[in-house]
């Protein structure tokens, strides 16, 4: 698993996705905090970071399907996956070795936005005047957000040999479960079964992680989301197999 | 016996690849591995390398089975396979010290085994460029250098001399001789020089049962049922003059002084000939047995109509 996970991360660094991954992100999340007015930070007035949390699942909703899609249909496209298989590691070890070096993307692309933070800390008034535990709650559910996307991605790409499918299908399955649910949820024939329906989709639980309280219950369905897709795409190599 | 083959079939859908083969190699052995294309020949290596699971019947490897004890398996084959699949964004010494370490080399070892690599197959020029910049043979060679990496006991190579220009083509089939002293070769190719060059023994396939497993010397008597010996002399001759040399059935005129003479396989003619021409008072210009014989042999047993 450690080797595909340092190649997978080398690849990265070695093309400009890594570049382009963290670059797009702070970009975009630095323009909507500080410069477009309708989400300002220093327009709004409150020492608060929820332009962040609200805008970085969307970039995310691009961003990581872009980073996943390559990850088994590229290598299924070239043939190099007849390689992978030869070599004494377990599917699951490959699958991992994949997930963890996009995740490990995932995190060094929100490190910068730690400045963010600091940049808040610092102009709030009295100094440090923002309320640091929503901060790393929500921070904690970004996280878990980028993994559940991720997994998602890795997932599709593991369906097919071509990218750009594999780029789309992922972008629609995340989209679906981020707020999908909840517009489903919001159809008027549900009755009292739409709360139970729109707590499927992520947005519910990334909502209430935001709030600054983790709750078991919000880590348990990001950690089922992760392990069901994580566990499908090792499914989907071994039906090579059956 | 290092690779043990029983009763192997693979069936793809409703395509039968391989029906039923048996075939084992000995420790040290150089195995060529013949046949038309579509004859089952690179599903069987797939197989024997843990790729792909055969639909009944064991490939055992070392005594490890590819089914159930793969890891093993994959630990002790070096694999080539057949269009050669590489990471073309990595560098020529990144991807083989990246198959060294996923192949468990212990990290003190592995610039020692990738730097021996590197030698042996002739890359120190290209090791520091990416893959996707070499030529095709020197891709070749990397995959020839990273199927060894790891010091396998068995390698399978699905075709390793496809696309090498002469010159590579003598170094990689000296590299594989070389190897074969120590290690076990299962091999795919479809030049019967190669064959007859390295190969100790030869098995042949066709629409996925075996046709022929036995030694190159054999196969190379085995011939048909007649020696053709081609000769070309500086003055004109009586082809009829050649049966008096027991065994000669047929003399053809090949056109500028030249004669193909056919003769039954049991004993060599060769010295006849030249006694006969030089008592004549006629010289020698050629004097050479056809050497097709085992590609004669290959169309005989895969040409089933």
């Amino acid at each position: 698993m450690w080797p595909i996970l340092v190649r997978e991360f080398n690849a990265f660094l070695n093309s400009l996705i890594a570049y382009i991954v963290i670059g797009v992100f702070i970009i975009t999340i630095g323009l909507f905090m500080w410069v477009f007015p309708q989400t300002s930070v220093l327009e709004f007035g409150f020492a608060d970071m929820s332009t962040l949390f609200n805008m970085a699942p969307f970039v995310f909703l691009f961003l990581i399907p872009a980073i996943t899609m390559r990850s088994f249909a590229e290598e299924k496209r070239n043939g190099t996956i007849e390689l992978l298989f030869t070599q004494p590691v377990s599917d699951f070890g490959i699958v991992m070795g994949k997930y963890l070096a996009d995740i490990l993307l995932l995190i060094i692309s929100l490190l910068p936005t730690l400045i963010f933070y600091y940049t808040i800390y610092q102009l709030g008034m009295p100094l440090g005047n923002i309320d640091s535990a929503g901060v790393a709650g929500s921070y904690i559910g970004l996280l878990l957000l980028g993994a559940s996307f991720t997994s998602i991605g890795i997932f599709c790409s593991s369906l097919t040999d071509n990218q750009i499918v594999a780029f789309i299908s992922s972008v629609f399955l995340s989209y679906l479960s981020y707020v999908g649910f909840d517009y489903i949820a919001g159809l008027s024939f549900w009755g009292s079964a739409s709360t139970f329906i729109s707590s499927l989709g992520i947005d519910y639980h990334y909502k209430a992680m935001s709030k600054g309280l983790i709750d078991s219950r919000d880590l348990c369905y990001f950690l089922t989301v992760i392990v069901v897709f994580v566990y499908s795409t090792k499914l989907v190599l071994s039906s090579r197999k059956w | 016996m290092s690779v043990i083959v029983e009763n192997l079939t693979k069936i793809y859908g409703k395509q039968k690849a391989i029906k039923n083969i048996s075939f084992s190699v000995k420790e040290g052995e150089i195995l060529g591995f013949l046949g038309p294309n579509g004859a089952g020949k690179s599903t069987t290596m797939k197989i024997a390398t843990c790729f792909l699971p055969p639909t009944s019947g064991s490939v055992k490897v070392c005594g490890y089975d590819v089914l159930t004890q793969a890891m093993d398996v994959k630990k002790l084959v070096g694999y080539l396979p057949e269009h050669n699949p590489l990471y073309l964004d990595m560098y020529v010494h990144e991807y083989l010290q990246f198959i060294a370490s996923i192949q468990g080399v212990p990290s003190s070892k592995r610039n020692n085994s990738v730097k021996e690599m590197i030698g042996l197959c002739g890359l120190e020029k290209e090791q520091n460029k990416k893959i996707g910049q070499l030529s095709k043979g020197y891709r070749q060679r990397v995959g020839l250098a990273q199927a060894m990496v790891h010091n396998p006991k068995v390698l399978i190579l699905d075709e390793p001399t496809t696309g090498l220009d002469p010159n590579q083509l003598i170094e990689i089939r000296n590299l594989i001789k070389e190897i074969g002293k120590q290690k076990t070769v299962i091999f795919s190719t479809h030049i019967m020089q190669e064959v007859e060059q390295i190969c100790s023994r030869v098995v042949i396939i066709n629409q996925g049962e075996i046709v022929t497993d036995d030694e190159v010397k054999n196969l190379q008597q085995f011939r048909g049922a007649y020696i053709k010996i081609a000769v070309q002399l500086d003055k004109y001759l009586d082809p009829e003059i050649f049966k008096q040399i027991n065994g000669v059935f047929q003399v053809d005129s090949a056109g500028d002084l030249k004669y193909v003479i056919s003769c039954k396989p049991d004993h060599d003619i060769r010295t006849e000939i030249f006694n006969l021409i030089s008592h004549q008072g006629v010289a020698i210009l050629e004097l050479k047995q056809e050497e097709d014989s085992l590609e004669k042999v290959f169309r005989q047993l895969t040409q089933n109509v």
